[in-house]
């Protein structure tokens, strides 16, 4: 079963802040499905590579040149932001100040 | 006006000028809205960009212009498929205000067409979910049975076709997406090969899941739908260009494989009657029938709850309350305005789905469950390579269930999951799959699964019109 802190540890490295009654059902539900999980134990894999993309694809590559975007495009884009400051995105410091 | 139309009735009509583009798209709309205060199956109407469109093809008609595939077809969008201009929430508070700044690639084709978009449709957000009742906006109701749910994630767009709001539907398949609420609606729903369609311009879920696909109320208006919208993207490097076998099929040559697997413990034996009885149709008609074996069956849902979530927690991070979308910024610093916005706009299973697919992925676990459930995806691709070695379709129930009632499964999530327990396979090992309409028990439609090779889409259409004969 997995804790009450580890459920709080991984919400706050997936930035979702949750309360106290959401720690209690996701610690419930988490470990449900974990345990439904253990079932791939039973499978033999130890002769198969993983699979990381159902159809195979060759790599695909292309001139490396830009492909502007139109201002209007941009505009709207920018017109979405939460913050701004002289057009630019404004976010909380990075760094704090000691 | 009757509304039990399809896209060639559509194209009859407006070239014999039984009706115009604009009458037509009136006549859904109103329709629609009234409809609607029942159903919810759409999260918002485009009236504007509908009519706008309307206008276009019926000048195009005056000017004896040659119309497109969809000329004047009224169609919806699900919710995770960008329309510019149109909100685009994914059914999600966390982009409750997001207004979608371009066209997807496929709304550009659809739009190209001659299509009417008339709106966007409901969704479990961020199509988590088996039942829409995960959408932020709450569940969409069954036309059937408005006591029921229409299935997940895309019940929005399988309900609007169902219930004549529109004639067609743009959905989405993770594990499920189109075909399971096609089987709960009663409509055809196709999940493409794997990179048949662009995925640019849509919202991502699972990214070596996701396929955009069609809802109609027939197999044909499926095809049409889907030979419009597929082809290479330079938009989407996972996109593929492939030939379209113009085969058509004989019953009597179709060799149809029925997996002793999906007839297990767990299948409503009143859904597995529909089924067998639809089996049996086929098989007087002349197809052969046999029993063929996926035995890595029982390991697919777990395999793909792993990868779902653990690519859901990546795709998702981008929804951070900085560039768009939710923001709160009454916190102190940069982790509060992430912490909060994600807190806020995200709905339990979605925190549910991110925070499992990130302990998945964290050191020292993911070899135990990312690696190890790539590797059974291995298995199971296998299992249906070899199977097709024998038989040209695979055929089955959609879902194990029937549309069951609002509230029934939302509490436990593993309830949930395992209505896809015959669906995800197919989205693992990348194939297409049609839910086709097969019966019913009282009123709740019953689907029939068709599963072909990749590519052969062209398959599944053939047995799909040579059933709905039947």
């Amino acid at each position: 079963m997995i804790t009450k802190e580890e459920v709080q540890h991984i919400a706050q490295l997936a930035r979702i802040r949750i309360n106290e009654k959401e720690v209690e059902k996701l610690q419930q539900d988490i470990s449900g499905i974990l345990d439904y999980f253990a079932v791939l134990k039973d499978a033999d894999t130890s002769k198969v590579e993983a699979t990381t993309h159902s159809i195979i694809l060759e790599n695909i590559s292309r001139e490396d040149v830009a492909h502007p975007g139109s201002p209007a495009l941009l505009q709207k884009l920018v017109d979405m932001f939460p913050a701004v400051r002289d057009g630019l995105l404004r976010v909380k410091a990075i760094f704090s100040s000691r | 006006m009757n509304l039990d139309l399809s896209i060639k009735n559509i194209a009859d009509g407006l070239v014999g000028k039984l009706f115009s583009a604009k009458e037509l798209t009136k006549e859904f709309l109103d329709a629609a809205k009234k409809k609607d205060k029942d159903i919810h199956a759409f999260l918002n109407f485009t009236e504007d960009i509908a009519l706008n469109q309307a206008e276009k093809i019926d000048e195009k008609i005056a000017q004896g212009e040659k119309l497109g595939a969809l000329a004047g077809v009224p169609c919806s969008v699900k919710d995770a498929i960008l329309v510019e201009g149109a909100p685009c929430t994914a059914g999600s508070k966390i982009l409750e205000r997001y207004v979608a700044p371009y066209d997807a690639t496929v709304v550009k084709k659809i739009k190209e067409a001659g299509a009417i978009i008339i709106g966007k449709t409901n969704m479990d957000e961020f199509g988590m979910g088996g039942s829409t009742e995960n959408s932020a906006f709450g569940p969409t109701k069954n036309p059937h049975d408005l006591t029921r749910v229409s299935g997940g994630s895309g019940g929005g767009s399988t309900a609007s076709v169902a219930a004549e709001e529109c004639v067609i539907g743009l959905g989405e398949d993770t594990g499920g997406s189109i075909r399971l609420p096609s089987s709960f609606c009663g409509v055809v729903g196709l999940k493409p090969t794997y990179g048949a369609v662009s995925r640019y311009g849509v919202i991502a879920l699972a990214s070596s899941l996701d396929q955009v696909g069609p809802v109609a109320k027939t197999v044909e208006d499926a095809e049409i739908l889907f030979n419009v919208i597929r082809g290479k993207d330079e938009l989407d490097s996972t996109s593929v260009e492939y030939e379209i076998q113009d085969t058509k099929y004989k019953i009597q040559d179709l060799r149809i494989g029925i997996p002793k697997e999906y007839f297990s413990k767990g299948l409503d034996p009143d859904v597995e009657k529909v089924i067998r009885d639809a089996i049996k149709k086929l098989e007087n008609a002349g197809a052969k029938i046999q029993e063929i074996e996926l035995p890595h069956t029982k390991y697919a849902l777990a395999a793909y709850y792993i990868i779902n979530t653990s690519e859901a927690s990546a795709n998702l991070a981008r929804y951070d309350g900085i560039r768009y979308g939710l923001s709160l910024q009454g916190g102190s610093s940069l982790l509060d305005t992430y912490l909060d916005a994600r807190g806020e706009g995200l709905g339990q299973e979605v925190k549910r789905r991110i925070i499992l697919g990130t302990y998945a992925l964290s050191a020292g676990y993911y070899e135990a469950y990312y690696n190890k459930a790539q590797k059974v995806r291995t298995l199971l691709k296998q299992d249906f390579e070899k199977a097709f070695e024998k038989v040209d379709v695979i055929v089955g129930p959609v879902s194990p269930f029937l549309p069951f009632t609002i509230g029934e499964r939302i509490t436990d999530p593993l309830q949930m999951y395992l209505v896809d327990i015959y669906t995800v396979p197919v989205n693992l090992a990348g194939l297409p799959a049609l839910s086709v309409p097969a019966g019913k028990v009282g009123n709740l439609p019953v689907g029939l699964h068709m599963i072909a090779p990749a590519f052969e889409e062209q398959r599944l259409f053939e047995t799909g019109k040579l059933f709905e004969k039947l």
